[in-house]
């Protein structure tokens, strides 16, 4: 189960005055079951990226595979793809629109022409995937948190079984504890299911935390795709597009500079405290 | 920036401040009563620069919207340069003096153009028209963004938009001004490009500053820290002796810096660090002297 991009462009309002370039000839394999985090600066083509890789948007030029099969061939149907790789947008409870939480979650499934009964099982399962209780169930959306209503548009998602989900800035607008509560949740419910998920985030430090591998976009290419102790080495490069390491980086090389003999590639606190007693102890 | 009192009350004051507001249910049937503001007193020098933290749904917000009179407390008081915000007669001078900034960068803009949407307060306060390119000069200056004076708001990035806004504000010259949450749709850059034209027009101006936000980093020069949760203020300090208290902060809801955090937990395993520690600089300093005594 990948998704393979082959020498993918787009160009918005090609052949007039307002053309932008905004992807160019990228080219990535996403295998099944990574955690990937997507970091860029505003404008680099993180969100038009996004929206090629569930058929919302068609490259300019360049083919995109989804396990061996162009989704832009005719006979190919779109719609399959949708339930195969779920995308999440930025401030997503603004899709929130039915009588209570849970007709809101079996819309999606409904829509993919399930059962009635088939579409509650789904429900059901992906509000316990994202951890709300049911005592919410058929209260009306609007009256919850808003971490909750995020939790219930991301379950709307997870409804239609996608072996993909990618999220754009699932912590946006929330309190730092509601970050924390949304981005657990997700490391969670990759580790139980193996689903491949994309994180599209502005946090240096939650990306550091959870992926195993970041793309670091700028202008419409890929400047890095690596592990993170590898890119944010690259710190000084990743300032110049408008990006940062973890503050946790910075601190370790600063120690370093001042003769003390630890790991600069450390990207979590986890680590950073490890390294700095291992160094304290000699 | 700290000035001495010149006169007995500060510029923004509130003595048992409460607001309470009912719940109603699909049909308009009373549920219940919600008290969003719990008895909060406060007094704001002139030229402070002074932080509201809280998690999502603490008040913090509901309280600022007292400062500039938007809503009116059930009970207790709320006074700007003196004038109670109940009284319809200072209604607009309050508004003056009190600018408010909010979350959303796109709803604040009315302007076709930067420096028209800049001059639109001036303007209907009935500023002679040379006096109001004057201040739209010196605004959208004190901002950062006299170059975009010409142009469109719509082209703008977040963190512009957020200072054309700011820009929008001051030119009514007031003598404080209210953000509440100015930075949280924006980008780390527009972040930082926010909160630095808000320390200038502190440090420099001497307008007083308000801000309201979670984000921890933002507040390190800030004279003072209140934290809301529940509607009352939980935490009151200097950002360093908030900063002391991570576990507190974190029942809050609430986060600190990494450096500080590192620092708390390398503390916690025996390593003698200060609390409260702010910036990268002070944690190198601490720890190197902590490894120069081995």
């Amino acid at each position: 189960m990948s998704l393979i991009l082959d020498h993918v462009n787009y160009v918005y309002g090609e052949d007039t005055a307002l053309a932008v370039h905004a992807l160019k000839d990228i080219n990535l394999v996403i295998p099944d079951g990574q955690f990937i985090g997507l970091i860029g600066h505003t404008g680099s083509g993180k969100s038009t990226l996004v929206q090629h890789l569930n058929g919302l948007m068609r490259p300019t030029s360049g083919a995109i595979y989804y396990n061996g099969e162009d989704i832009h061939d005719k006979d190919y149907e779109k719609k399959k793809l949708r339930s195969k790789v779920g995308l999440v947008f930025q401030y997503p409870e603004h899709q929130l629109f039915e009588i209570d939480v849970f007709k809101d979650v079996c819309f999606g499934p409904k829509n993919l022409g399930l059962s009635q009964k088939e579409a509650e099982l789904r429900a059901y399962a992906a509000l316990k995937q994202v951890g709300l209780g049911d005592e919410y169930f058929y209260q009306s959306p609007f009256d919850l948190s808003g971490g909750q209503k995020r939790r219930v548009a991301i379950a709307g998602v997870l409804a239609m079984k996608p072996e993909i989900l990618i999220l754009d800035e699932p912590t946006a607008g929330l309190d730092p504890k509601g970050r924390d509560e949304i981005l657990d949740q997700i490391a969670k419910l990759k580790e139980e299911t193996g689903i491949t998920v994309i994180l599209v985030s502005h946090s240096m430090e939650d990306v550091a935390k959870y992926v195993e591998r970041i793309i670091v976009m700028n202008r419409g290419s890929v400047l890095y795709d690596d592990e993170p102790r590898q890119v944010f080495q690259h710190y000084k490069e990743l300032e110049q597009v408008g990006l940062a390491a973890p503050q946790v980086t910075y601190i370790m090389q600063a120690l370093a500079r001042q003769g003390m003999e630890v790991d600069t590639a450390v990207t979590t606190i986890k680590e950073a405290e490890q390294e700095i007693l291992r160094a304290l102890s000699h | 920036m700290q000035t001495d009192r010149g006169n007995a009350m500060g510029i923004i004051k509130t003595d048992k401040l409460t607001f309470e507001y009912i719940r109603r249910d699909e049909e308009g049937n009373v549920e219940g009563i919600t008290r969003a503001v719990d008895e909060v007193d406060m007094d704001i020098r002139q030229g402070d620069f002074i932080a509201i933290l809280g998690h999502n749904g603490s008040g913090k917000s509901t309280l600022a919207k007292h400062i500039n009179a938007i809503l009116y407390p059930t009970e207790g008081t709320v006074w700007v340069d003196g004038m109670n915000t109940q009284d319809e007669n200072h209604l607009w001078d309050i508004r003056q003096e009190a600018g408010m900034v909010f979350q959303n960068p796109d709803n604040q803009i009315i302007g076709q153009v930067v420096e028209e949407d800049v001059g639109f307060g001036p303007e209907n306060m009935g500023v002679p028209t040379e006096e109001i390119w004057e201040r739209v000069e010196e605004s959208l200056k004190a901002v950062g963004m006299y170059e975009f004076r010409k142009h469109s708001p719509n082209k703008l990035s977040g963190g512009q938009k957020q200072r054309v806004s700011i820009a929008g504000v001051i030119a009514m010259h007031p003598k404080c001004i209210i953000l509440d949450e100015p930075t949280a749709m924006l980008d780390p850059n527009g972040r930082k490009e926010v909160v630095r034209a808000v320390r200038a027009l502190n440090d420099v101006e001497g307008i007083t500053v308000v801000l309201i936000t979670h984000y921890m980093e933002e507040i390190i020069h800030a004279d003072m820290v209140f934290v809301m949760d529940q509607g009352h203020v939980a935490m009151e300090g200097t950002p360093r002796e908030i900063f002391s208290r991570v576990d507190e902060l974190k029942e809050l809801r609430l986060d600190v810096p990494q450096v500080t955090l590192l620092a708390h937990e390398l503390r916690q395993k025996g390593v003698n660090l200060p609390e409260g520690i702010l910036t990268i600089e002070e944690f190198t300093g601490a720890l190197m002297a902590v490894s120069g005594n081995k």
